[in-house]
């Protein structure tokens, strides 16, 4: 606080005594001069505090100095010193109650004032060292104010300079094009110079080399000549001809001949691809009407506004199927119609394998994930249940323990008893030995089966996903099946349109033959399942319910793959939410069962797999 | 695969008869002719000067030897070997000689191209034809035989004649839209002309037999163009060449281009084998350092023998930087030859000179890519089936066929370096020529002698 008094304005202080100054002038006291000297005195008010006191009130003026205090602080308010007056003569009486009361007041307003004059100079601090903080900030942001400007100026420096650089590369670059330009052009007029000059040249070397024809030919040069033994024959035995205006027509003839074979070859060779293409469209066709013809029963009742068509189209192939004889004689008669059929047939059949690939994709997805979750649910089930007959095992056994450490402990307190029970607690004890070997192969059994639970189901998940997978395949491989065409014609124009590459036609009939063996497999294989279950649990009515559920799914789902129409898609779907509801209720106690039924799954799947 | 002996040679003139029973060659001035399966000698001719170009008559009856610089042709006669005939050019002066394929007639092209003299060997007829161009292909007889289609500069501008063979009739004649035609050639068929521009312009310019245009062809503009043509045998796709390093390939029926094959100089798709030649190691290490070394050792590097080996996926091929400022550079498709059934396409890219691609037809892809380890000087494909000998001036033979390929060491001794080879029509033989001696090379053919004759008829 010392130093802050001293950092203080002195202007500030001079003020204050000034006022205090004015303050004590203003007092009427008799020891106002004295007063006014001691306020005036260079010393430092504190140290003068006791000779001010001390001098303040002597033995003489005790009456002037109370009655100057009794002024004073009546002024300030406070209740007078002296006490009430009965009369005006009476000299007053120094209330001392009055005085005490006063002067505890005083303190009191002594110390409040010194309180505030604390907080005062605590605040005055804070705003001090605010303002420092303040000031310090203004510093640094007129700092950050400069450099910002700075760099402005330094960015727009730059941004100046890149501008200039900019002008001057466009400048450059007008040069050069303009340069470009005028290079084009000199190329340009001495590539004409050149040819100019290069016919010109021409020119004289023919006329150079005509002149040494004539010069070297007509000089009827001897040595040129041919010795020969003997001439021979021609090499095809005729007599050579003479040159007439017959021979030039039969040439031409010739010529027109040769070029007319050539072009009748053609003719030959695109008529046999058409006949190849026609073949291919027709049977396509045929394919298209046979794939679609089966579906129409069903859209006829939905009565989409495309069926319409379908129908209408399909009739008018019927028709146009009867005129096949037609086609041979021109295409150009039937093209359109041909084209705009098969056209609006492709549209169709493209949608519905969209559609169809849609399904396929949905139910795959869908199915995965029921199946996914729902085995994992079960398992999980399972696995809880597991745990909490283990726990109940563990406590059964504790208590038993419990029991029998109690029994033993009683039979050490009080030996005749043991005595007594030694032979029940013997035997007990052997029970209680079995009980737990027997609770320990329980529980061994039990964790044994839930890892066996929890690897078939793994295993069933996986499974059901690759038959699922396995059954969208085929169901796309059936519908290609379907559309594939007989190919070996078409063999015979490869070698004359070699734009056509080699397909995979023949491949995909190979694959598809062994599919189509599929079904019967799987459902030879869910009854062997059924039967194995059946067998091997003869006591759980509905496992073998839930296999032959199973089964039956399955056989569904071959029959609809067999049709393939939506509409017979979907109760494969019930069935397979059938299926996994079974799988949900199931109870704990088959697992066993739902391993096997995992595996002859597995087997029939191997079998599958071998058939092709 | 077994050698013959070396036998001397010049100028790489040895030739298969036509009928595949003949084998001429010649040594300075002498024409020797040997049987192709005994290798003895037949007849043996002496001309009147060193040969510079021999040639058989299409029905292997005669052969004529050429004497440029004397002007001078001579006629040797297999059946009567008293028979001779001699054409003299006199101060015309010869430039080139050839067969008409009728083997009756010699057609003579004059020094400076002046015009083309047809000698016949039945009557004393002689005719002439008059302004022939000095070009890289100017001369083009049909597959039959029936007509030879000639380029002809007259008014500074270009035309193509064509001719009746059987009797030189003049049966067509029109000028071709080329700035400075550079070659013709007939499709196998005989009924399309194809002719191309000089390579200052990519022009492809497709005649029918009457003379009508039948389309042109311009891949791009202002860059050189093509380098070489080669019609597939089924007279179907016409392969094009160019100095951009690729080959277009253009069909029969609308003359555009069905594809276009780069030559890039790595080849990225793992799918593409690539053989590469490799070195063996010449095992030095035990028993080899005798002394004094044995003779094959003694020989030069390129003796060592090699081997192929099948690089990795992304393979980079040794490229050449072309010189720029050097006429003729040596960028672009080079060289390409369609195998005789039409399958393969192998080419040449000079910029790459030690590669060859081989191309798969039926599919339009890239099948194979030979690197050796020297430029490939030649390649030619086995007439009856898709097997292609190449020689690259050492001293190997390399053939592919799409089973594999092999390298072959020429024995013998000394360098024999390969600088050139032809096989017999039947592909049961090759002849490797070097710089002054050849040999031939028979390759096992116990499993195809059946089918080296089965069809004749596809080579008249």
């Amino acid at each position: 606080m010392g130093e802050w008094m001293t950092v203080t304005d002195p202007h500030l202080s001079s003020e204050s005594k000034n006022i205090c100054q004015y303050t004590s002038e203003t007092k009427m006291s008799p020891s106002s001069l004295y007063s006014q000297q001691v306020l005036c005195s260079s010393i430092p008010l504190s140290k003068n505090v006791h000779s001010f006191f001390s001098a303040f009130c002597t033995e003489e003026n005790i009456e002037q100095s109370i009655s100057y205090l009794d002024q004073e602080l009546t002024t300030f308010g406070f209740p007078s010193l002296y006490e009430e007056s009965k009369g005006k003569d009476t000299k007053r009486e120094l209330n001392i109650v009055a005085v005490l009361n006063c002067m505890n007041e005083l303190l009191v307003l002594q110390r409040k004032n010194l309180l505030a004059q604390e907080n005062v100079e605590t605040q005055n601090l804070k705003l001090g060292s605010d303002m420092d903080h303040l000031q310090n900030c203004y510093a640094k942001l007129k700092e950050q104010l400069e450099t910002c400007r700075r760099e402005m100026i330094g960015l727009q420096e730059r941004d100046r300079q890149l501008q200039c650089k900019n002008r001057n590369l466009h400048q450059l670059l007008k040069n050069e094009k303009d340069e470009v330009q005028k290079l084009q052009n000199i190329i340009a007029s001495r590539a004409t110079q050149y040819n100019h000059d290069m016919k010109r040249k021409e020119r004289e070397y023919n006329k150079l080399k005509e002149r040494l024809h004539q010069l070297v030919m007509n000089k009827k040069d001897k040595k040129i000549a041919m010795e020969v033994l003997n001439y021979v024959g021609r090499a095809d035995g005729k007599r050579g001809s003479w040159r007439t205006g017959k021979t030039e027509a039969r040439n031409e003839d010739e010529m027109y001949k040769i070029l007319l074979n050539d072009y009748e070859y053609r003719q030959k060779q695109i008529l046999m691809e058409n006949a190849e293409l026609k073949k291919v469209l027709q049977q396509m066709k045929k394919e298209m009407i046979s794939l679609l013809s089966p579906q129409k029963q069903k859209p006829r009742e939905r009565a989409d506004d495309s069926t319409g068509t379908v129908i209408s189209d399909a009739e008018e192939d019927a028709g146009e199927l009867s005129r096949e004889s037609l086609w041979d004689l021109s295409c150009e008669t039937v093209r359109e119609q041909l084209t705009n059929s098969i056209r609006k047939q492709w549209r169709i059949l493209k949608s519905h394998v969209e559609k169809l690939d849609n399904q396929v994709s949905k139910v795959h997805l869908e199915g995965f994930n029921d199946e996914d979750v729902i085995s994992r649910q079960d398992h999980e089930q399972e696995t809880e249940k597991l745990e909490l007959e283990i726990q109940q095992c563990k406590e059964m056994i504790k208590t038993q323990q419990q029991l029998l450490q109690q029994q033993l402990a009683t039979a050490c307190d009080d030996d005749t008893t043991s005595l007594l029970r030694d032979c029940y607690l013997l035997e007990e004890k052997e029970r209680l030995k079995e009980e737990w070997s027997l609770f320990k192969e329980q529980k061994k059994n039990f964790e044994k089966e839930r890892r066996s639970f929890t690897e078939a189901a793994i295993r069933l998940g996986l499974e059901r996903k690759a038959f699922e997978e396995e059954r969208a395949s085929w169901l796309k491989q059936q519908f290609l099946n379907m559309t594939t065409f007989d190919h070996q014609n078409s063999e015979n124009m490869k070698l004359f349109s070699a734009f056509s590459g080699t397909s995979d036609r023949d491949s995909l009939t190979v694959h598809s033959r062994p599919r189509q063996k599929k079904p019967h497999g799987v459902s030879n294989g869910s009854l062997v399942c059924a039967s194995k279950l059946t067998k091997s649990l003869p006591a759980s009515p509905s496992t073998s319910d839930f296999c032959q559920t199973r089964s039956c799914a399955s056989e569904h789902s071959s029959i609809s793959v067999l049709n393939i129409t939506p509409e017979e898609t979907k109760p494969n779907q019930v069935g397979g939410e059938v299926t996994s509801q079974k799988w949900s209720t199931a109870p704990g106690s088959q697992e066993g069962c739902y391993s096997g039924c995992s595996l002859t799954h597995t087997n029939s799947h191997v079998e599958k797999d071998d058939l092709p | 695969m077994n050698f013959s002996e070396v036998f001397k040679l010049s100028s790489l003139l040895c030739k298969f008869s036509p009928d595949g029973k003949y084998l001429a060659s010649c040594v300075r001035y002498r024409l020797v002719i040997r049987d192709v399966n005994t290798l003895q000698v037949l007849q043996l001719y002496t001309c009147l000067d060193q040969i510079q170009h021999a040639e058989w008559s299409a029905d292997s009856r005669f052969i004529l030897c050429a004497m440029y610089k004397r002007g001078l042709v001579q006629v040797w006669s297999l059946e009567q070997p008293e028979w001779h005939c001699r054409i003299d050019e006199g101060s015309a002066g010869l430039a080139a000689s050839c067969w008409s394929p009728d083997g009756r007639h010699i057609l003579n092209t004059t020094e400076f191209h002046l015009r083309i003299t047809v000698w016949s060997l039945c009557t004393k007829s002689v005719s002439y034809i008059k302004y022939p161009k000095a070009c890289q292909q100017g001369i083009s007889f049909t597959r039959d035989g029936r007509y030879l289609a000639l380029a002809e500069r007259r008014d500074c501008k270009d035309h193509v004649s064509v001719f009746v063979c059987s009797d030189w009739q003049l049966l067509r004649h029109f000028d071709t839209e080329t700035q400075d035609l550079a070659g013709i050639e007939w499709a196998p068929n005989g009924c399309v002309l194809a002719v191309w521009d000089t390579c200052l312009e990519y022009k492809v310019l497709l005649y029918s037999l009457d003379g009508r245009l039948l389309s042109a062809y311009c891949a791009y503009e202002w860059s050189l163009g093509v380098k070489s043509v080669a019609w597939s045998p089924s007279s179907q796709f016409l392969a094009v060449g160019s100095y951009d390093g690729k080959v277009r390939i253009l069909n029969h029926v609308t003359w555009k281009m069905i594809t276009e094959f780069g030559h890039p100089a790595t080849v990225t798709n793992p799918k593409i084998v690539v053989y590469k030649e490799a070195e063996k190691n010449p095992r030095l290490a035990l028993g080899r350092l005798a002394f004094p070394p044995p003779r094959a050792a003694a020989g030069a590097a390129s003796s060592t023998e090699s081997k192929y080996e099948i690089a990795s996926a992304p393979v980079s091929l040794q490229t050449l930087k072309p010189i720029a400022d050097r006429a003729n550079p040596k960028v672009g498709i080079g060289a390409l030859a369609f195998s005789p059934d039409n399958y393969f396409l192998a080419t040449r890219n000079d910029s790459v000179p030690n590669a060859v691609w081989i191309w798969d037809i039926q599919k339009l892809k890239l099948f194979v890519v030979l690197e050796q380890l020297s430029p490939v000087r030649s390649f030619q494909w086995d007439p009856q089936q898709p097997r292609l000998a190449i020689c690259t001036g050492g001293s190997k033979v390399y053939l592919w066929s799409p089973a594999g390929c092999v390298s072959v060491q020429v024995p013998g001794e000394g360098d024999f370096q390969v600088l050139s080879l032809c096989w017999h029509f039947s592909g049961d033989s090759l002849a490797l020529l070097s710089k002054d001696h050849f040999c031939l090379c028979f390759l096992e053919t116990e499993e195809r002698v059946g089918t080296a004759f089965g069809r004749p008829g596809d080579h008249t």
